[in-house]
Protein backbone atom coordinates (compact mmCIF):
# COMPACT_ATOMS: atom_id res chain seq x y z
CA UNK A 1 0.00 0.00 0.00
CA UNK A 2 1.37 2.97 -0.99
CA UNK A 3 0.48 6.25 1.03
CA UNK A 4 0.89 8.65 -1.90
CA UNK A 5 -2.08 7.18 -3.76
CA UNK A 6 -4.72 7.79 -1.58
CA UNK A 7 -3.81 11.15 -0.46
CA UNK A 8 -5.87 13.17 -2.93
CA UNK A 9 -9.17 11.02 -2.48
CA UNK A 10 -8.37 11.37 1.77
CA UNK A 11 -8.05 15.36 1.08
CA UNK A 12 -11.10 15.74 -1.13
CA UNK A 13 -13.19 14.12 1.23
CA UNK A 14 -11.60 16.06 4.16
CA UNK A 15 -12.23 19.34 2.39
CA UNK A 16 -15.87 18.44 1.53
CA UNK A 17 -16.73 17.11 4.93
CA UNK A 18 -15.94 19.87 7.07
CA UNK A 19 -15.01 23.38 6.52
CA UNK A 20 -11.11 23.13 7.68
CA UNK A 21 -9.54 27.19 8.34
CA UNK A 22 -7.26 27.87 5.38
CA UNK A 23 -4.24 27.96 8.02
CA UNK A 24 -5.55 26.06 11.05
CA UNK A 25 -2.27 24.08 12.41
CA UNK A 26 -1.82 21.46 15.16
CA UNK A 27 0.49 22.23 17.66
CA UNK A 28 2.05 20.06 20.59
CA UNK A 29 2.54 21.00 23.99
CA UNK A 30 3.73 17.97 26.18
CA UNK A 31 3.66 17.57 29.82
CA UNK A 32 6.74 15.94 30.87
CA UNK A 33 8.20 15.60 34.53
CA UNK A 34 5.98 18.19 35.54
CA UNK A 35 6.97 21.00 32.59
CA UNK A 36 5.05 22.22 29.79
CA UNK A 37 7.70 22.18 27.10
CA UNK A 38 7.94 24.34 25.06
CA UNK A 39 7.38 27.14 28.32
CA UNK A 40 6.53 29.72 25.34
CA UNK A 41 4.00 28.68 22.42
CA UNK A 42 2.56 31.06 19.70
CA UNK A 43 -0.51 30.24 17.82
CA UNK A 44 -3.50 31.94 16.46
CA UNK A 45 -6.90 31.69 16.87
CA UNK A 46 -8.31 28.44 15.18
CA UNK A 47 -5.47 26.47 16.25
CA UNK A 48 -5.44 22.97 17.86
CA UNK A 49 -3.44 22.45 21.03
CA UNK A 50 -2.36 18.65 21.40
CA UNK A 51 -1.59 18.22 25.25
CA UNK A 52 0.28 15.48 25.32
CA UNK A 53 0.58 14.40 28.78
CA UNK A 54 3.12 11.67 29.63
CA UNK A 55 3.49 11.94 33.43
CA UNK A 56 1.59 9.30 35.26
CA UNK A 57 -0.28 12.13 37.16
CA UNK A 58 -3.18 14.04 35.89
CA UNK A 59 -3.15 17.37 35.12
CA UNK A 60 -4.74 20.47 34.08
CA UNK A 61 -3.86 23.56 31.48
CA UNK A 62 -5.57 26.02 33.11
CA UNK A 63 -5.99 29.65 31.89
CA UNK A 64 -5.53 32.21 34.77
CA UNK A 65 -7.75 34.65 32.76
CA UNK A 66 -10.87 31.76 32.51
CA UNK A 67 -10.35 31.25 28.75
CA UNK A 68 -9.56 27.49 28.54
CA UNK A 69 -9.27 24.98 31.52
CA UNK A 70 -8.05 21.09 29.56
CA UNK A 71 -7.97 18.62 31.78
CA UNK A 72 -4.70 15.88 30.72
CA UNK A 73 -5.37 12.64 32.47
CA UNK A 74 -2.16 10.50 33.22
CA UNK A 75 -0.29 9.32 29.95
CA UNK A 76 -3.08 10.86 27.50
CA UNK A 77 -3.45 13.24 24.90
CA UNK A 78 -5.98 16.01 24.47
CA UNK A 79 -7.08 18.09 21.70
CA UNK A 80 -8.26 21.44 22.18
CA UNK A 81 -9.05 24.15 19.94
CA UNK A 82 -8.02 28.01 20.25
CA UNK A 83 -10.95 30.68 20.36
CA UNK A 84 -9.80 33.73 21.84
CA UNK A 85 -6.87 35.89 20.99
CA UNK A 86 -4.60 36.99 24.04
CA UNK A 87 -1.64 36.29 25.55
CA UNK A 88 -2.73 33.93 28.22
CA UNK A 89 -0.37 32.47 31.04
CA UNK A 90 -1.87 29.20 32.44
CA UNK A 91 -1.08 26.61 35.19
CA UNK A 92 -1.76 23.16 36.65
CA UNK A 93 -4.66 23.71 39.08
CA UNK A 94 -3.34 20.34 40.83
CA UNK A 95 0.40 21.62 40.51
CA UNK A 96 0.33 25.46 40.43
CA UNK A 97 4.35 25.45 40.77
CA UNK A 98 3.50 24.30 36.34
CA UNK A 99 3.17 27.81 34.61
CA UNK A 100 3.33 28.40 31.01
CA UNK A 101 2.24 30.81 27.97
CA UNK A 102 0.24 30.57 25.13
CA UNK A 103 0.27 33.65 22.92
CA UNK A 104 -2.64 33.24 20.09
CA UNK A 105 -2.83 35.72 17.64
CA UNK A 106 -6.35 36.93 16.13
CA UNK B 1 -1.79 25.91 67.39
CA UNK B 2 1.93 25.28 66.43
CA UNK B 3 2.14 22.42 68.56
CA UNK B 4 -1.24 20.79 66.84
CA UNK B 5 0.28 21.54 63.57
CA UNK B 6 3.65 20.06 64.49
CA UNK B 7 2.25 16.67 64.04
CA UNK B 8 4.57 15.14 61.87
CA UNK B 9 6.91 17.49 61.52
CA UNK B 10 8.85 16.56 64.54
CA UNK B 11 9.37 12.95 63.27
CA UNK B 12 11.02 15.03 59.92
CA UNK B 13 13.26 17.32 61.94
CA UNK B 14 14.78 14.15 62.93
CA UNK B 15 16.48 13.99 59.52
CA UNK B 16 18.00 16.99 60.06
CA UNK B 17 18.30 17.60 63.54
CA UNK B 18 20.13 14.98 65.67
CA UNK B 19 20.24 12.61 63.56
CA UNK B 20 22.19 15.12 60.67
CA UNK B 21 24.52 16.12 63.40
CA UNK B 22 25.73 12.58 64.22
CA UNK B 23 26.40 12.44 60.78
CA UNK B 24 23.76 9.66 60.12
CA UNK B 25 23.05 9.25 56.43
CA UNK B 26 20.42 7.47 55.56
CA UNK B 27 20.42 4.16 53.12
CA UNK B 28 18.51 3.93 50.13
CA UNK B 29 16.34 1.19 51.62
CA UNK B 30 15.48 3.94 54.62
CA UNK B 31 14.84 6.39 52.06
CA UNK B 32 12.60 4.67 50.39
CA UNK B 33 10.60 3.61 53.54
CA UNK B 34 10.65 7.24 54.58
CA UNK B 35 9.26 8.54 51.57
CA UNK B 36 7.11 5.52 51.07
CA UNK B 37 5.04 5.91 54.90
CA UNK B 38 5.23 9.80 53.93
CA UNK B 39 2.89 9.25 50.93
CA UNK B 40 0.30 6.40 53.36
CA UNK B 41 0.04 9.66 55.68
CA UNK B 42 -1.08 11.75 53.81
CA UNK B 43 -3.31 9.28 51.42
CA UNK B 44 -4.74 8.35 54.96
CA UNK B 45 -5.30 12.23 56.04
CA UNK B 46 -6.78 12.66 52.13
CA UNK B 47 -9.33 9.86 52.85
CA UNK B 48 -10.46 10.89 56.41
CA UNK B 49 -10.99 14.62 54.83
CA UNK B 50 -13.20 13.15 51.56
CA UNK B 51 -15.50 11.81 54.37
CA UNK B 52 -15.72 14.61 57.01
CA UNK B 53 -14.58 17.78 54.74
CA UNK B 54 -17.89 20.15 54.17
CA UNK B 55 -16.32 22.67 51.84
CA UNK B 56 -15.96 21.30 48.06
CA UNK B 57 -12.64 22.63 47.16
CA UNK B 58 -11.07 20.84 50.33
CA UNK B 59 -12.95 17.54 49.18
CA UNK B 60 -11.34 17.85 45.98
CA UNK B 61 -7.77 19.04 47.08
CA UNK B 62 -8.21 15.63 49.32
CA UNK B 63 -9.27 12.96 45.96
CA UNK B 64 -5.66 14.82 44.29
CA UNK B 65 -4.12 14.11 46.96
CA UNK B 66 -4.77 10.26 47.38
CA UNK B 67 -4.53 10.01 43.54
CA UNK B 68 -1.38 11.88 43.11
CA UNK B 69 -0.05 10.22 46.58
CA UNK B 70 -1.11 7.15 45.01
CA UNK B 71 0.60 7.25 41.53
CA UNK B 72 3.86 8.28 43.84
CA UNK B 73 3.77 5.32 45.81
CA UNK B 74 3.28 2.61 43.08
CA UNK B 75 6.18 4.15 40.89
CA UNK B 76 7.96 3.65 44.07
CA UNK B 77 7.14 0.37 44.55
CA UNK B 78 7.80 -0.39 40.98
CA UNK B 79 11.29 0.87 41.63
CA UNK B 80 12.04 -0.75 44.62
CA UNK B 81 10.91 -4.24 42.80
CA UNK B 82 13.20 -3.65 40.03
CA UNK B 83 16.13 -2.54 42.19
CA UNK B 84 15.46 -5.79 44.31
CA UNK B 85 15.88 -3.42 47.31
CA UNK B 86 13.78 -3.89 50.15
CA UNK B 87 12.17 -0.75 52.25
CA UNK B 88 13.93 -0.89 55.76
CA UNK B 89 11.76 0.32 58.58
CA UNK B 90 13.39 3.44 60.39
CA UNK B 91 13.34 5.46 63.37
CA UNK B 92 12.15 8.34 61.37
CA UNK B 93 9.42 6.26 59.46
CA UNK B 94 8.47 5.24 62.94
CA UNK B 95 8.12 8.70 64.48
CA UNK B 96 6.38 9.98 61.23
CA UNK B 97 3.59 7.02 61.52
CA UNK B 98 3.20 7.32 65.62
CA UNK B 99 2.53 11.02 65.27
CA UNK B 100 0.37 10.72 61.75
CA UNK B 101 -1.94 8.32 63.74
CA UNK B 102 -2.58 10.97 66.61
CA UNK B 103 -2.74 13.81 64.34
CA UNK B 104 -6.03 11.63 62.58
CA UNK B 105 -6.95 11.19 66.30
CA UNK B 106 -6.96 14.80 66.79
CA UNK B 107 -8.72 15.79 63.12
CA UNK B 108 -11.26 13.18 63.99
CA UNK B 109 -12.67 14.87 66.73
CA UNK B 110 -12.83 18.47 64.52
CA UNK B 111 -16.38 19.13 62.37
CA UNK B 112 -17.46 21.36 59.67
CA UNK B 113 -14.90 24.63 58.85
CA UNK B 114 -13.22 23.87 62.07
CA UNK B 115 -11.90 20.28 60.80
CA UNK B 116 -11.36 21.95 56.87
CA UNK B 117 -9.24 24.56 57.80
CA UNK B 118 -7.33 22.17 60.28
CA UNK B 119 -6.31 19.77 57.44
CA UNK B 120 -5.64 22.23 55.20
CA UNK B 121 -3.20 23.98 57.41
CA UNK B 122 -1.68 20.41 58.49
CA UNK B 123 -1.49 19.82 54.72
CA UNK B 124 0.16 22.74 54.15
CA UNK B 125 2.33 22.54 57.11
CA UNK B 126 3.04 18.56 56.46
CA UNK B 127 4.32 19.10 52.89
CA UNK B 128 6.65 22.19 53.49
CA UNK B 129 8.35 19.38 56.10
CA UNK B 130 8.31 16.65 53.48
CA UNK B 131 9.70 18.87 50.78
CA UNK B 132 12.52 20.41 53.33
CA UNK B 133 13.36 16.55 54.14
CA UNK B 134 13.56 15.77 50.58
CA UNK B 135 15.32 18.66 49.60
CA UNK B 136 17.97 18.67 52.47
CA UNK B 137 17.91 15.04 52.86
CA UNK B 138 16.60 12.97 51.26
CA UNK B 139 17.39 13.73 47.75
CA UNK B 140 21.44 14.59 48.29
CA UNK B 141 21.72 10.93 50.39
CA UNK B 142 20.28 8.85 47.98
CA UNK B 143 22.86 7.13 45.99
CA UNK B 144 21.09 5.25 43.31
CA UNK B 145 20.12 7.29 40.22
CA UNK B 146 16.77 6.25 40.14
CA UNK B 147 16.18 6.32 43.48
CA UNK B 148 17.59 10.23 43.48
CA UNK B 149 15.37 11.17 40.14
CA UNK B 150 11.85 9.87 41.71
CA UNK B 151 12.39 11.47 44.74
CA UNK B 152 13.37 14.70 42.26
CA UNK B 153 9.91 14.05 41.03
CA UNK B 154 8.16 13.98 44.04
CA UNK B 155 9.85 17.01 45.60
CA UNK B 156 8.28 18.84 42.60
CA UNK B 157 4.43 17.31 43.32
CA UNK B 158 4.48 17.85 46.53
CA UNK B 159 5.56 21.26 45.87
CA UNK B 160 2.35 21.92 43.78
CA UNK B 161 0.40 20.49 46.74
CA UNK B 162 1.70 23.05 49.15
CA UNK B 163 0.89 25.94 46.69
CA UNK B 164 -2.56 23.93 46.26
CA UNK B 165 -3.23 23.60 49.99
CA UNK B 166 -2.04 27.23 50.18
CA UNK B 167 -4.49 28.81 47.77
CA UNK B 168 -7.31 26.72 49.19
CA UNK B 169 -6.38 27.57 52.75
CA UNK B 170 -6.18 31.32 51.52
CA UNK B 171 -9.83 30.85 50.27
CA UNK B 172 -11.06 29.32 53.92
CA UNK B 173 -10.34 32.17 55.69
Amino acid sequence: MRPGRHLPVRAALLFGMIAVPAHAATIQITIDNLVFVPAEVSAKVGDTIEWINKDVFAHTATARNGDFDVTTPPKKTVSSILKKAGSIEYYCRFHPNMKAVLTIAP
Amino acid sequence: MFVRLSAAIAALSLLTGPALAQGAKPTDPQIAHIAYTAGVIDIAAAKQAIGKAGNKEVKAFAQDMVRDHEAVNKQALDLVKKLKVTPEDNDTSKALSKQATEKLAELAKLKGADYDKAYVANEVAYHKAVNGALETQLIPSASNAELKSLLQTGLKIFQGHQQHAEQVAAKLK
